[in-house]
């Protein structure tokens, strides 16, 4: 019977969206594997409340596991107590989330395992007892489907590329106040500086308004930042490389081979021509939503749905439309 | 411009570059499925190692004294990608002939074992490599090695004084600040470090400059790669209409239809 361990993050004392769809991918993996499911949220202060997304997420238990020192992401901290945690529970499989933090631990923790590590999954299937994963390589130009000869096996997850299945049970909730040795915490967190807490980061955003050198200018992009702020609190501003260079972005928003790749539910290309390594950032997303003036653009050849037509006059009537429909309710 | 304490004095760095596809190319699949077309294919160094390279540059350059090491492994075509470093500004290169799979781990194992030999303060390398975008040679490498580390490191300073370096890491929400004593590795991103071009006085003077071969140990990889597949395609667009008129019906199809707003 394996047991499959899910890792969970916390954003400003929130577990992050991508959280969910962790322990939902691990409880469908111990299903698949005639397992159980837990996950361990390691975090800074006392459990208050989870929400719907533990609720429902379908792991057996979720282990708190508090400590002051778990407060902000200190890699050799996390490392050790998910290695614990990990050698300890006997896990043969481990997910985290393909965020900057899951990343990084999932690397970290892997070479302390002594095990291969797959980053940025987007499918998972159990074969004949061998699990095969799916992963973009070449920013998305390509899929490889592989096997990590190994236990556990470590993977992350990128945010939204599961389709999901709402999870049927709520955990056995246990909160641990962790014994932790400071010894070997080399990494010291100076300070964080929060870009606006209001707009999520383009490689989670559910939806995403992305623009490119159709803007004309950085002073333009108040049309976007209309159009993300009438799509709502899951809306993210993403760009395209030629804005990022340019310096009219930052390259935070950047999406493509040297950018985040994104696999939101919803993106708008907006003044984007669509070349090869931004398509590769996004073509993964639900939809594709583009406006462009150019009706040859290869951006319309993978886009579900195209307005050809001035951004200028395209998006400010865009925008009202949704505002409209949503002062509707 | 990055800023740098004055009384570090010297400082010895090794870059860890890679040859990939260039982004802008198509790739295609070659038959057998296990692994991409070479024909037709242009290579560049990983744009995020260029950024690497540029740091460990700017930081030599400002300590005034040391080496900055550019290290790849890969077979006797990376040996372009050392000679571009070494264009830019490298002092040496050390090729360190083998294979490069996507187990990062095998990777991290293999230039331990070659960077363990090298007297450095700093390991520097790209965030992530964009053909296998595996995203953890650097902090297993740390792990590895014993070293502290900073992952996706947008500016940085050595601070002599107290032998650490003061990192700035972008990550989702914002940045984050962070000490780590020396020897580090840092994975580098797009930031501070805009990179320079070669000068046709770099590119002659490289010629020159000492490039090392190496053996890898031998280190086999565990993650078994099964077939590698292009993406489905995307059934291809609906235009809706032209300008401001077609956007009631764009909300309608994405309201009524999709339900994603």
């Amino acid at each position: 019977m394996t047991k499959v361990l899910a890792v969970l993050e916390e954003r400003e004392g929130w577990l992050t969206e991508v959280a969910g769809e962790v322990m939902a991918v691990a409880a469908g993996l111990a299903e698949d594997l005639g397992g159980s499911a837990d996950a361990l949220l390691p975090r800074g202060e006392a459990w208050r409340d989870g929400g719907e997304g533990v609720e429902r997420s379908g792991v057996r238990r979720l282990t708190v596991l508090v400590h002051e020192a778990l407060a902000s992401y200190r890699p050799e901290v996390f490392t050790a107590v998910v290695e614990s945690a990990v050698r300890e529970g006997g896990y043969g499989a481990v997910l985290l989330a393909a965020t900057s933090q899951g990343k990084d631990l999932a690397a970290r923790l892997a070479a302390r395992l002594d095990v291969p590590l797959a980053q940025e999954i987007v499918d998972l299937a159990v074969s004949g007892g061998e699990i095969e994963l799916v992963r973009p390589v070449y920013a998305g130009k390509a899929l490889a489907r592989i096997h990590l000869d190994s236990s556990p096996l470590i993977a992350t997850i990128r945010p939204h590329a599961f389709s999901l299945e709402p999870g049927k049970s709520a955990p056995e909730i246990e909160v641990v106040e962790a014994d932790l040795d400071p010894s070997g915490w080399a990494t010291e967190v100076l300070a964080f500086e929060a870009s606006d807490p209001e707009v999520p980061d383009v490689a989670e955003a559910a939806v995403v308004v992305s623009g490119g050198r159709g803007l004309k200018g950085p002073e333009n992009w108040d049309l976007l930042e209309g159009l993300r702020a009438a799509l709502g609190g899951d809306a993210g501003l993403g760009a395209s490389r030629a804005v990022v260079d340019a310096g009219w972005r930052p390259h935070a928003e950047q999406v493509g081979q040297t950018g985040q790749t994104v696999a939101p539910r919803l993106y708008f290309a907006i003044g984007i021509s669509g070349a090869v390594q931004h398509l590769a950032g996004m073509r993964t997303a639900g939809k594709i939503v583009a406006i462009n003036r150019d009706a040859d653009a290869p951006i319309f050849k993978i886009a579900d749905y195209g307005i050809v037509g001035d951004l200028f006059e395209v998006v400010p009537a865009l925008t009202r439309e949704i505002e409209a429909l949503r002062a509707r309710g | 411009m990055p800023s740098w304490r004055e009384d570090v004095r010297k400082v010895n760095i090794i870059v860890c570059v890679k040859r990939v596809p260039d982004t802008g190319t198509r790739i295609r699949i070659a038959r057998g499925g296990s692994a991409i077309d070479p024909e037709g294919l242009r290579h560049v160094m990983n744009p995020y190692d260029e950024f690497a390279l540029e740091a460990g540059l700017r930081t030599r350059e400002a300590v005034g004294e040391g080496e900055v090491t550019a290290v790849s492994l890969g077979d006797a075509q990376s040996e372009e990608t050392l000679r571009a470093a070494l264009a830019l500004g490298a002092d040496r290169a050390i090729l360190i002939e083998g294979t490069v799979t996507h187990d990062g781990l095998a990777t991290a194992k293999v230039l331990a074992s070659v960077i363990e030999e090298d007297r450095a303060e700093l390991i520097l390398l790209g965030k992530k490599a964009v053909d296998d975008d595996q995203e953890q040679v650097g902090p297993m490498l740390a792990t590895l090695l014993g070293w502290s580390c900073a992952s996706a490191v947008s500016q940085f300073e050595l601070e002599g004084g107290h032998g650490s370096v003061r990192c700035a890491r972008a990550v989702e929400g914002g940045t984050q600040y962070v000490r780590l004593p020396l020897p580090s590795v840092l994975t580098i991103t797009k930031g501070a470090f805009e990179p320079r071009f070669a000068s046709m006085k770099g590119i002659m003077a490289a010629k020159r400059k000492p490039l090392e071969r190496r053996p890898a140990k031998a280190v086999a990889s565990r993650l078994r790669l099964r077939s590698l597949e292009l993406p489905p395609e995307r059934s291809g667009g609906e235009f809706i209409g032209e300008g401001a008129g077609a956007v009631p019906e764009l909300v309608r199809i994405l309201r009524d239809e999709e339900g994603l707003i």
